[in-house]
Order: C-alpha cells, then sequence, then structure tokens
C-alpha cells in the first residue's frame, strides 16, 4: 500500500517537471514574442540614427563576407562535380547548369548562408549582448533613462535583417560561378548550353524571388533568436555560453523547419498554378 | 576602426550583394527577355494538352514567341482551354495551327505554332480554331499493339 503511495507520488513530480518545461517554454516563447514586438517598435532610433544600425551590419554582414563568398563557391563546385557525375549517365550533362542554379537559387543559397550567417554572426550577436547583461551595461543603460533595446538591440537585428538577404544572393551567385568554373572550364560543359539551358529554366518569380523571400525570413529568424537569446542570458560567463550555444542550435532548427514550410508552400502546387 | 572605413565596407558590400542579386536575375533567371514587351492574348481548344503547364513557351520555327498564360477545363465541350500570349511583334495568320509538342524524348511540352496562308492576321482574343492535341504515349501503344495483332491474325487465316 505504502508502495503505491509512493509510486503515485513518483509519476506525479514527473508528470510536473515535463508540465513545467512546457509551460516554461511556452512562456518564454511568448516573451520572444512581446519583445520582437517592443523591439520593432522602439527600432526608431536604430532608422534615425543609422549610424548605428550601419556599424551592427559591418560586424554582420561584411565580416561574414569571407566565410559565404569561400563557402558558397565550394558548394558549388561540389554540386557541378557530383551533378555531372549523374547527369552524364542520362546524357544530359548540358543540364548541369539548371542542376546548379536551381539548388543554389531554391535551397542551398538561403538554407546554408542561413546556417552560416547563424554560427558566425548570430552567436557573436547573443555573446555581446549577454556579456553586456553580465557586466551589468545593459542595467547602467536603463540607470541613465537609455532604452537598451532601443539602442543595443534593434541596431542587431535590423543590421542582421538586412545583411541577411544580401548574403544569400551572394552565396548563390558565387556558388553558381564555382558551377560554371567546375562544369565549364574543368570538365568541359558547353558553356552556351550551360547558361542557355539555366536562363530557360530559372524562373524569376518562381525560383529567384521565392528564394529571397526565404532568405529574408531566415535573416528575421536568426536575428531574432540571437538577440532574444542574449538579452535573456543567464547575466553569468556559464549563463552567456550557454545562451550562445542555444542560438546557434535553434536558429539552425528554426532554419530547416522554416524551409520546410516554405518549401511546401512555395513549391508544391506551383506545378499548375 | 575609424567609421569611415566602416561606411565604405558596408557601402561595398551593399553593392556585391545587390550585384548578385541583379546577376541572379539578369543572367540566371533572363528577366527583361519577354517581360517587358507587349502581347496580345490568343486562346486555342485542345482535346488533349499532356502536361502542358501554365508559363510554358510557345515557339514558332523553333523561336520562341509568347508564354501559356492560362489553362482551364471547358465544362461544355470538355476541352482545355488554352490562353497564350503573343508577341505583339509577332503576328500570325488566322488560319495557323496550334500543336502541342515536346522537345526531346522527355522534355518540357510547349505549342508549336505554324502559320497559315490567310491574309488576315489573328488580333487580341481571337480563337486559334486548328489544333493538334498532345501525343499520349499509352494511346500510342496500344495503338501499336492493336496494329500488331491485326496483322499477326491476317496470315493465320
Amino acid at each position: 500500500m505504502q508502495q503505491l503511495e509512493h509510486l503515485r507520488e513518483h509519476a506525479r513530480g514527473r508528470l510536473e517537471r515535463i508540465g513545467n518545461v512546457v509551460t516554461s517554454q511556452v512562456w518564454r516563447l511568448g516573451f520572444a514574442s512581446r519583445f520582437l514586438f517592443y523591439l520593432v517598435v522602439h527600432s526608431g532610433t536604430a532608422l534615425r540614427r543609422f549610424r548605428l544600425t550601419l556599424k551592427e551590419i559591418y560586424f554582420a554582414g561584411v565580416l561574414s563576407l569571407i566565410i559565404i563568398l569561400v563557402s558558397g563557391l565550394f558548394v558549388g563546385m561540389v554540386l557541378a562535380l557530383q551533378g555531372y557525375e549523374t547527369l552524364q549517365r542520362f546524357g544530359a550533362s548540358e543540364s548541369l547548369g539548371v542542376l546548379v542554379a536551381l539548388s543554389l537559387v531554391r535551397e542551398l543559397g538561403p538554407v546554408v548562408a542561413g546556417l552560416l550567417f547563424a554560427s558566425r554572426a548570430g552567436s557573436a550577436i547573443t555573446a555581446e549582448i549577454g556579456l553586456m547583461k553580465a557586466t551589468e551595461q545593459i542595467s547602467a543603460m536603463e540607470m541613465m533613462a537609455v532604452d537598451p533595446i532601443a539602442r543595443v538591440v534593434a541596431p542587431r537585428f535590423w543590421g542582421g535583417v538586412i545583411s541577411m538577404p544580401l548574403l544569400a544572393a551572394l552565396f548563390s551567385a558565387m556558388g553558381i560561378f564555382g558551377g560554371y568554373l567546375v562544369g565549364v572550364q574543368l570538365i568541359g560543359v558547353d558553356a552556351g548550353a550551360f547558361w542557355s539551358q539555366m536562363q530557360a529554366a530559372v524562373d524569376v518569380r518562381n525560383d529567384i524571388l521565392n528564394g529571397v523571400i526565404k532568405s529574408v525570413v531566415f535573416g528575421i529568424a536568426v536575428t531574432w533568436i540571437s538577440v532574444f537569446e542574449g538579452y535573456d542570458a543567464v547575466p553569468t560567463a556559464e549563463g552567456v555560453s550557454r545562451a550562445t550555444t542555444r542560438t546557434v542550435v535553434t536558429s539552425s532548427l528554426a532554419i530547416l523547419a522554416l524551409d520546410f514550410a516554405l518549401t511546401a508552400l512555395m513549391f508544391t502546387g506551383g506545378n499548375n498554378q | 576602426m575609424n567609421r569611415s572605413t566602416i561606411d565604405l565596407w558596408v557601402g561595398i558590400f551593399v553593392v556585391l550583394g545587390l550585384g548578385a542579386l541583379l546577376f541572379l536575375a539578369l543572367k540566371v533567371g533572363n528577366l527583361g527577355s519577354f517581360s517587358t514587351s507587349e502581347t496580345y492574348l490568343v486562346q486555342a481548344r485542345f482535346a488533349n494538352i499532356g502536361g502542358l503547364k501554365v508559363r510554358a513557351p510557345i515557339k514558332s520555327a523553333g523561336v520562341v514567341v509568347g508564354r501559356v498564360s492560362d489553362i482551364r477545363f471547358d465544362n461544355e465541350t470538355y476541352e482545355a482551354l488554352v490562353s497564350m500570349d503573343l508577341d505583339a511583334y509577332y503576328q500570325f495568320p488566322r488560319d495557323t495551327t496550334a500543336k502541342i509538342l515536346t522537345s526531346g524524348i522527355l522534355g518540357e511540352q510547349y505549342i508549336g505554332l505554324e502559320a497559315g496562308g490567310d491574309g488576315v492576321m489573328l488580333k487580341g482574343g481571337d480563337r486559334v480554331r486548328l489544333t493538334q492535341s498532345a501525343v499520349v504515349l499509352e494511346n500510342l501503344i496500344s495503338q501499336f499493339l492493336f496494329n500488331k495483332a491485326a496483322e499477326s491474325k491476317e496470315p493465320a487465316k
């Protein structure tokens, strides 16, 4: 009898813990949404004093250029090598341009650039804001009646949101250039067929514009997660390091999940329109 | 690093990014080859359109002269009603034939226009009366098999 009572107590404790985790996650999501809303409403300073945002574009965008360009080049080169291997079996090696361009513009450009952006720039944003909180710079600003969200968080948010689509476009363009280098210069696919088949198959609205929309959505998601994790970090060394890890993990998962949802919306049923 | 250098770098970054977008739109997506020119709408009925899709090219003598703008099913004639946007630069006689063709064996389907001899040209809102449906592979095979069966029966008699 007593054993049964004990077991019941144990089960209740476990259920309570699960419930607690779920509730706290939902609570955090709600807080994050309110944070985003407040951030957008109070971003007047960031846009009026555009210098602040410009500096963040420099940190998030310009300093990510090297990794984005080099990765894009290599991804395009690998795509061309692997694609050629398969396509030539069906005697369709001229379609290499189509394969490289469509996979980059629709999927790989936004997604891989987003993942790189999350680990290169997102983690830096979280660490910076988290450290500012840990060293009480944020509370000092509040003390001086400066709104830290308007002064610190909003410029970083807009800097990231502006940088991300540009980085994704650069990634795709660089990848197509890499595909051209390997496909045409190295393997010897006909240059005219490479470009003309690509131009015939890639649609500006259906493919390129949808890719840009994807990269904008990823940019908003990654920067939102980054600034929120930084602002919400436990103000200790350990808390900041955990927040940085969470930023990269959550952003990557968010990018992949959003990518599936956006692809399902954009490219299915597009067959007959 | 002082601020003017940051401005310069951000400027370079934005120019590069917009340049990449422009490259994607112009060189990869080939924008502007057909979107700016004026078009006129011509319709045609087909018994079967096969795998024709909206935005499929319309070619005459192999040259792209327009795009399919709309495909719908006519509930009264039980035929497919295809709307075609033709470039206003190209004029076709009224007795032009529209065929649904396939580029290559596995390629996509497009509409081929063959000009007739009529002096009157098609204008916006007209219908192309002479049409030829898509070739459906299954029908072709079954026809072939029936012919074969009919041939092999005769010597047996």
